[in-house]
């Protein structure tokens, strides 16, 4: 890394991150893979650090997935964007926070694109007051969520029960940081620190006494890449972007990842289970896999949050290598139990990853 | 001029994604899709710079267009400001009014997406949903989705989530009005048109 074009940008790669009432914009991909990971976030926002945020229930998806996989047009997007503002008005909030990077990319192209192109603009508000009838101003304030835990970071910190520190070693734990694409490749201003020194996961890292590596590809795509996941016959593009990554962090033995994009956290979990039982590869010493987090995981882990409760046996790749190093108090009887400790047996384990 | 880029010029992503290329192809360096298949993106916008209209016809009876993940690292990179991903999805919607897509084996793939991800959105609200992903088609989500779908219920109760229950809360079930709502929005922006498109030239 070259520290003195960074000290050049730095200044033009800050942004301003509303400081409290926030109405919130669920992900759909977060609901269903990482259900507790958005659960957590609202813990640690609205009762850690005693924040208030606003759940709608009227809100609905973006459409980010199918506006990237081109079975919808703009002009769709833009009108459903518009209601999720016009809903964030009838609420009595200005903060607009998308818990979404896809969704976070959408929000972001749309407003800029209105200030490019003001018929759109003007486009869009008729198609919503002919489809719902409603008017809609635009947020004050646009965050992503892992924003509102940067911003945070030290008052996270000085709470801390635990630090990603190795209890073995005493030194700092080593974290690979994954940057969803479209949290700051498309517009870098929009990200803390931009799209070249992305700051909004190093600086939690860094914070709560870890050490991130840098690895050549790390600013790599995850190999989502849409219609190339969504498709069965087309998912070795996914696969294929997803093992570049591995094969380029394995030297540096990282202890896990952390990821700010629902996506990738989806795949750089997932592809691993895939690659250990098609190839026989596993990415870490001992046959497990490298544990991949969300930015809520790790914050909740760091503040002492029962990982079963945040819903971290919904991974495929284990945890536990890292919760042992970590030193977190766990029970790992209760990993498989569903409400009020009901015995609902386990999966299946592979027959390659240990699990 | 080309009809096509004259088409093309409706979409502002062909405005704000074409300024003027100097062919340099570091958005091919960049490129995740140029890395796994036969995509170079310094090309595509090679050829919408020329503008001949045989081969912008034949470009988007392709399945060359269909490859770009729309990860827009193109954007970031581009030293003249051009984002060859915009360009895609000005092509790939041209594509679809013209009917050019269902001259290639990617481009029909567009019925497989609007079922998997556009039914989706107008059934649930959500672009995904638990109740229809299983490892049949998602064989990469290990057995550990196996058990989630075995005891979806009580493990999302478990994580405080409002599984199939009315009001706030994750996987609650968006209402009938607000469905309604998204459901108009897709009717009167041409969404819904869209989708007839994609069922009716996969019936032809």
């Amino acid at each position: 890394m070259i520290k003195d074009g960074k000290e050049q940008v730095w200044p033009d790669y800050q942004k301003e991150i509303a400081p409290d009432n926030y109405y919130y914009a669920r992900s759909c991909i977060r609901q269903n893979f990482f259900p507790g990971s958005e659960e957590t976030f609202l813990k640690i926002v609205g009762k850690v650090l005693g924040k208030e945020i606003y759940d709608d229930p009227h809100q609905t998806t973006c459409t980010g997935i199918a506006y990237h996989s081109g079975i919808i047009p703009m002009e769709t997007t833009m009108t459903v964007v518009a209601r999720q503002f016009s809903l964030m008005n009838d609420a009595g909030y200005k903060n607009f926070l998308a818990s979404c990077v896809t969704s976070f990319g959408i929000y972001t192209e749309i407003i800029e694109t209105w200030e490019h192109f003001p018929e759109t603009f003007e486009k869009t508000k008729d198609y919503l007051i002919r489809a719902t009838g409603r008017s809609f101003k635009l947020p004050e304030n646009l965050a992503h969520t892992s924003d509102i835990i940067y911003k945070f970071r030290n008052e996270i910190a000085s709470m801390a029960k635990i630090r990603l520190v190795n209890k073995h070693t005493g030194k700092p734990l080593r974290v690979v940081e994954h940057i969803g694409c479209h949290y700051a490749k498309i517009f870098p201003k929009k990200g803390v620190g931009g799209a070249e020194f992305p700051k909004v996961l190093t600086g939690m890292i860094e914070t709560w006494g870890g050490e991130v590596i840098d690895y050549p590809e790390r600013r790599h795509c995850c190999g989502f890449g849409f219609r190339n996941y969504i498709v069965k016959e087309n998912r070795g593009y996914s696969l294929s972007n997803t093992k570049k990554k591995f094969d380029s962090m394995e030297p540096y033995k990282p202890d896990f990842i952390v990821t700010n994009c629902p996506g990738c956290t989806f795949f750089l979990d997932r592809w691993q289970y895939v690659l250990a039982e098609s190839e026989g590869k596993t990415y870490d010493d001992n046959g497990y896999g490298i544990p991949v987090l969300t930015y809520e995981e790790m914050a909740g882990l760091v503040l002492g949050f029962d990982p079963w409760e945040m819903g971290m046996q919904l991974h495929q790749v284990s945890v536990e290598t890292l919760l042992d190093k970590m030193d977190v108090c766990y029970d790992r009887n209760k990993k498989y139990l569903g409400y009020e400790d009901q015995p609902i047996g386990s999966p299946e384990e592979p027959e390659v990853l240990k699990v | 001029m080309s009809e096509l880029i004259e088409q093309l010029r409706k979409d502002v992503r062909f405005i704000e994604g074409l300024n003027s290329c100097i062919n340099c192809g570091v958005c091919t360096a960049i490129c995740p899709a140029a890395q796994f298949y036969e995509y170079d993106p310094r090309q595509i916008a090679d050829t919408l710079q020329r503008g001949n209209e045989e081969e912008i016809e034949r470009l988007m009876k392709s399945d060359t267009i269909w490859y770009c993940g729309e990860c827009l690292s193109c954007k970031t990179r581009c030293p003249r400001g051009n984002t060859p991903g915009y360009l895609i999805q000005a092509l790939r919607n041209l594509a679809q009014q013209t009917g050019f897509y269902a001259f290639s084996e990617r481009g029909r793939q567009q019925l497989e997406i609007k079922r998997r991800i556009g039914d989706n959105m107008l059934k649930y609200g959500y672009c995904v949903y638990v109740d229809e992903i299983n490892t049949d088609y998602h064989p990469e989500q290990g057995p550990v989705w196996d058990w989630y779908r075995q005891n979806t219920g009580t493990i999302l109760k478990r994580l405080g989530a409002n599984y199939r229950g009315d009001g706030a809360g994750t996987l609650r079930v968006i209402s009938e009005s607000d469905l309604t709502e998204l459901r108009s929005i897709f009717d009167k922006t041409g969404a819904l048109k869209q989708f007839e498109d994609i069922e009716k030239m996969a019936d032809d």
